[in-house]
C-alpha cells in the first residue's frame, strides 16, 4: 500500500507535536523537581482559574479557525511555534498568494508548510540573537524613536495583506468589515479580545457568503 | 539561592527550543521535497522563501521587545522559550501577571523564590495547552472535512476559504479601528494601514504593469517595513505620546 504525503505528515505531526508537549511540559516539571519547588495545588489552581478560562477557549478557537487555514503540516508546526496571528498565518497567506496556489489544496498545503517553517526557524534565531545581544540592543529597541515603528505593526502588516485579499475578494470582503469597524468604533474595549474575534468574522463570513452564493452573486 | 538566570534553566530552555527548530527544519525538508515531486516551480519557492524570511524579522524583533518586558520579572530563559516556542506576546504577559497576581507577587521585582517561579511556570504552561492538543487530536478530521466542502462543490470550497481568511483580516482591519474616538492620534493606525495598503498598491502596478516579476513576492515585506518606517513621522506630526 502506498501512503500518501497527506497520511504521513498527519504521522509525523502527530508523534512530533506529542513529543513537543511532552518537552512542553518537562520544563515546569525540571523547575519542581532540581529546585524542589512544588507549586502546590491551591496556588497553581488559583493561577489557572486566572487564565485558562479564557486562553483554553482562545486557543481552542485558534485551532479551529487555523487549523483548516493552514493545512496539515504547517498547523503542526504552526501551533507547536506560537506567535500565529501577528506572523505565521500572515506568512502563510502571503505564501499562497505570491505561490498563486489555493489553500486546502496539496500545492497549498506544501507552501503553508515551507512558509511557516522558514518563518519559525527565522523567529527562532532572531530570538537567540536578539538574547545573546541583549545589553547593546536592549537601548536601541527601546528608544523612544523607534516605539511608533513596532507600535504599529499591526496596521502595517494588515494594510498590506488586505490590499490583496479584499481586492480580489470584495464582494465577501464588505459585510464583514463593515460588522468589525461598527464594533470596534462602538466598543473600543474589544480590541484586547481580538482573538475573539476571528472566529466571529470568520463565521459571520461564511455565512453571509453562503446566502450571496446561493443567490448566484458570487 | 535561587536565580531565574541560573544555567540549568538556560540549558532545559535550550533543549526545548533545540527540539523545535529541529521539528521545523524536518518539516521544511519533507515539504520542499514534496513540492520537487509535485513540480512545483522550485525558484519560486526559494524566492518564497526569502521574502518570508524577511517579512518575518520585523514582527520577531518586536517579539524580543517582549522578552525584554518579561525578563525583568522572569529571567531570560523563561520568556525566551515562550517566545520561540508555543507562546505569543498577547498571552505571556496577561498569564505571568495573572499567574503573579494570584499569590499577591507584583511583576515589577525579579522573582527570588523558587516556589514563586514554579507555580507560574506550571500555571503559564499549561494554561496555554489547549490549541496544541486540539490539533494533535483532531487535525486530521478537521482537514478530511475541508477535504470534503472541496470535493462536494469546489467553487464553495474556494470561497467557503476566502470567507475564512477574510473574516480574519476584517477583525484585524476592524481592530485598527479601535481608537479613532480618542481624537487625532487615536487616527495614527489608520493612516499607517492606509500608506501600507497604498505601497502595496503601488508595488502591484509595477508587478501587472510594469511586468517586474520578482518584485511580487516582496511586496508584503516591503509595504509593511515602509509603513512601519513612516509610522515615525506620522507620529510625530499627529501628536500621538501615548
Amino acid at each position: 500500500m502506498v501512503v500518501s504525503y497527506e497520511d504521513k505528515v498527519h504521522k509525523w505531526g502527530r508523534i512530533s507535536t506529542s513529543l513537543a508537549i511532552a518537552l512542553f511540559l518537562s520544563f515546569p516539571l525540571f523547575v519542581s523537581i532540581y529546585y524542589n519547588a512544588w507549586p502546590g495545588w491551591g496556588p497553581f489552581l488559583s493561577g489557572l482559574l486566572g487564565i485558562a478560562p479564557i486562553f483554553w477557549v482562545v486557543g481552542a478557537i485558534e485551532a479551529f479557525t487555523f487549523g483548516p487555514m493552514l493545512g496539515s503540516g504547517g498547523s503542526y508546526l504552526g501551533f507547536v511555534t506560537g506567535n500565529l496571528t501577528n506572523l505565521k498565518v500572515p506568512a502563510a497567506l502571503n505564501a499562497l498568494q505570491s505561490m498563486g496556489v489555493e489553500a486546502n489544496t496539496e500545492e497549498g498545503d506544501v507552501v503553508c508548510t515551507i512558509a511557516i517553517a522558514v518563518s519559525s526557524i527565522v523567529t527562532t534565531i532572531v530570538l537567540i540573537v536578539g538574547m545573546l545581544l541583549l545589553a547593546p540592543l536592549q537601548p536601541i529597541l527601546q528608544s523612544p524613536t523607534l516605539a511608533p515603528a513596532f507600535d504599529n505593526i499591526l496596521p502595517a502588516l494588515f494594510g498590506g495583506l488586505a490590499v490583496v485579499f479584499v481586492s480580489k475578494n470584495w464582494k465577501i470582503a464588505v459585510a464583514p468589515l463593515l460588522l468589525m469597524l461598527i464594533l470596534f468604533i462602538a466598543m473600543p474595549s474589544l480590541a484586547s479580545s481580538v482573538s475573539v474575534l476571528v472566529p466571529v468574522g470568520a463565521i459571520f463570513t461564511i455565512l453571509v457568503s453562503r446566502v450571496l452564493y446561493k443567490k448566484g452573486i458570487l | 539561592m535561587f536565580d531565574v538566570n541560573s544555567l540549568p534553566l538556560f540549558v532545559m530552555a535550550a533543549v526545548v527550543v533545540g527540539y523545535v527548530l529541529f521539528q521545523s527544519f524536518f518539516f521544511l525538508f519533507k515539504a520542499l521535497k514534496r513540492a520537487k515531486e509535485l513540480g512545483m516551480d522550485m525558484g519560486k519557492i526559494k524566492r518564497t522563501m526569502n521574502a518570508t524570511a524577511i517579512f518575518t524579522i520585523a514582527p520577531a524583533v518586536s517579539i524580543i521587545l517582549g522578552m525584554i518586558t518579561l525578563s525583568k520579572f522572569l529571567g531570560l530563559p523563561l520568556p525566551w522559550l515562550r517566545l520561540s516556542v508555543l507562546g505569543a506576546l498577547t498571552y505571556e504577559l496577561p498569564a505571568a501577571s495573572t499567574a503573579a497576581s494570584a499569590m499577591n507577587i507584583s511583576l515589577s521585582e525579579t522573582v527570588t523564590s523558587p516556589q514563586v517561579y514554579s507555580v507560574i511556570v506550571w500555571v503559564m504552561t499549561v494554561g496555554i495547552l489547549s490549541g496544541i492538543i486540539i490539533i494533535t487530536l483532531f487535525l486530521k478530521k478537521m482537514q478530511s472535512g475541508m477535504m470534503n466542502i472541496r470535493k462536494k462543490d469546489e467553487k464553495w470550497g474556494k470561497i467557503f476559504m476566502d470567507s475564512l481568511f477574510l473574516g480574519m483580516i476584517s477583525a484585524f482591519l476592524g481592530m485598527i479601528f479601535a481608537d479613532i474616538r480618542l481624537g487625532l492620534q487615536g487616527w495614527i493606525p489608520v493612516v499607517i494601514m492606509i500608506l501600507s495598503a497604498l505601497i502595496m498598491l503601488i508595488c502591484g502596478y509595477f508587478v501587472k504593469k510594469k511586468k517586474i516579476t520578482w518584485l511580487e513576492n516582496y511586496a508584503l515585506p516591503i509595504s509593511m517595513l515602509s509603513a512601519m518606517a513612516l509610522s515615525i513621522p506620522v507620529t510625530a506630526i499627529m501628536g500621538g505620546g501615548l
